[in-house]
């Protein structure tokens, strides 16, 4: 599974979550602070993934 | 998971809220929730012009967006910073908004005046943000005047407010937590309202709203911003949040209903003096914003006198 990282620009391979919630953890992100997206669609925690999947991590986070 | 209104699949879960939503139900929940921060604050009156501080960012473009969607008359005011590529993005990204709406929309650059945050950061040897925001308030200030508007509203969520909260709490200002409200009326005939509709609205709701409505902004953060106190604040909460959602918003909600009113002593009084600058109002000869510029101003031109030997 291809996951982007946003705004770093950071792409990682993660091999296996079942969930989004598995993969928040696996990556150690914090829930709450990113936008989960897959095509144009915003996933839930609760939402499967699978291994062809790929996945942007959009940082919700300002600094102002 | 399924929507709570509708029971369609939901793409966003607001656990603060205990709920869930599908694309259509989160636009109409969004927009309900900071109608209703409107209308309760009494942010905007009945035909008052607004002037929306647009960033470029989820905040300032979602709000704008809500705004506009509700009917108020809205102005869209970028300040262009001056930091290179980031600035040039956000100024994009906020003209490409206004002209797809056909929106009122008007930028100053702060390159014009050769006071760029870059510029003052290296002359005042000061936090950018710092001079930023004396920038910004100063700008924003002028620019209500400048197209009549009677309200000036400017993008801060929940998130931005609980850190702030958090910081002058930690410190204990009290000066500074009798300025934090969502509404703060004006204290001189050439000042305006000021408003944070979004301050019960948290970063994920705004960003989730940004993306269902198809909304382009820009999702890198201020260069300058990297290190900033707030973003340590904001983890923290973000930690807390995540083990027991509904703290920052119950950490802001009941500071303004219940904590803010011991606060209210230390009010500012109307500054007494014409700023001999810019012709606000100013506690001295000149405003803050004027005497940053003529410090930016002098240290500049001795700094060339230096390296022109």
């Amino acid at each position: 599974m291809k996951i982007t990282l946003t705004p770093q620009g950071r792409e990682v391979e993660v091999a296996r979550a079942k969930r989004v919630a598995d993969l928040l953890d696996q990556l150690g992100v914090t829930p709450g602070t990113v936008l989960v997206i897959r095509g144009e669609q915003l996933l839930t925690d609760d939402a499967r993934l699978s291994a062809s999947d790929e996945i942007e991590l959009r940082s919700v986070v300002s600094g102002g | 998971m399924k929507c709570t209104r509708c029971r369609k699949p939901a793409e966003v879960k607001i656990r603060a809220h205990n709920s869930a939503f599908c694309r259509d139900c989160y636009v109409v929940f969004f927009r309900r929730r900071v109608r209703k921060a409107i209308d309760t604050e009494k942010m905007i009156g009945k035909g008052e012009r607004v002037l929306v501080a647009i960033s470029g960012g989820k905040d300032s473009l979602a709000l704008w967006d809500v705004l506009h969607e509700e009917g108020f008359e809205t102005v869209g005011f970028h300040l262009a910073l001056g930091i290179g590529a980031y600035s040039e993005r956000s100024e994009t990204k906020s003209r490409e908004f206004a002209e797809a709406r056909g929106l009122e929309f008007h930028v100053h650059a702060l390159d014009d005046d050769g006071l760029s945050v870059p510029d003052m950061m290296v002359a005042t040897r000061r936090p950018a943000c710092a001079a930023c925001g004396t920038a910004k308030r100063h700008h924003f200030d002028t620019a209500a005047l400048e197209y009549s508007c009677q309200v000036v509203a400017t993008g801060h969520n929940l998130d931005d407010e609980a850190a702030r909260l958090f910081g002058n709490v930690l410190r204990w200002q009290v000066d500074h937590l009798a300025r934090q409200r969502p509404v703060m009326q004006p204290t001189h005939e050439k000042f305006v309202r000021k408003v944070k509709p979004l301050y019960l609205t948290s970063e994920l709701e705004t960003a989730s709203f940004a993306f269902l409505r198809g909304i382009p902004y820009v999702v890198e953060e201020c260069p300058n911003a990297a290190g900033a106190t707030q973003l340590t604040y904001k983890a923290v909460l973000d930690q807390l949040e995540s083990q027991s959602p509904g703290s920052k918003l119950s950490f802001v909600n009941e500071f303004i209903n219940r904590g803010s009113a011991g606060f209210i002593a230390k009010e500012r009084e109307t500054a007494p003096n014409t700023c001999g600058g810019c012709g606000m109002p100013s506690f001295g000869d000149l405003c803050s914003f004027c005497s940053l510029s003529a410090e930016v101003r002098r240290k500049t031109a001795e700094r060339n006198a230096r390296d022109s030997r």
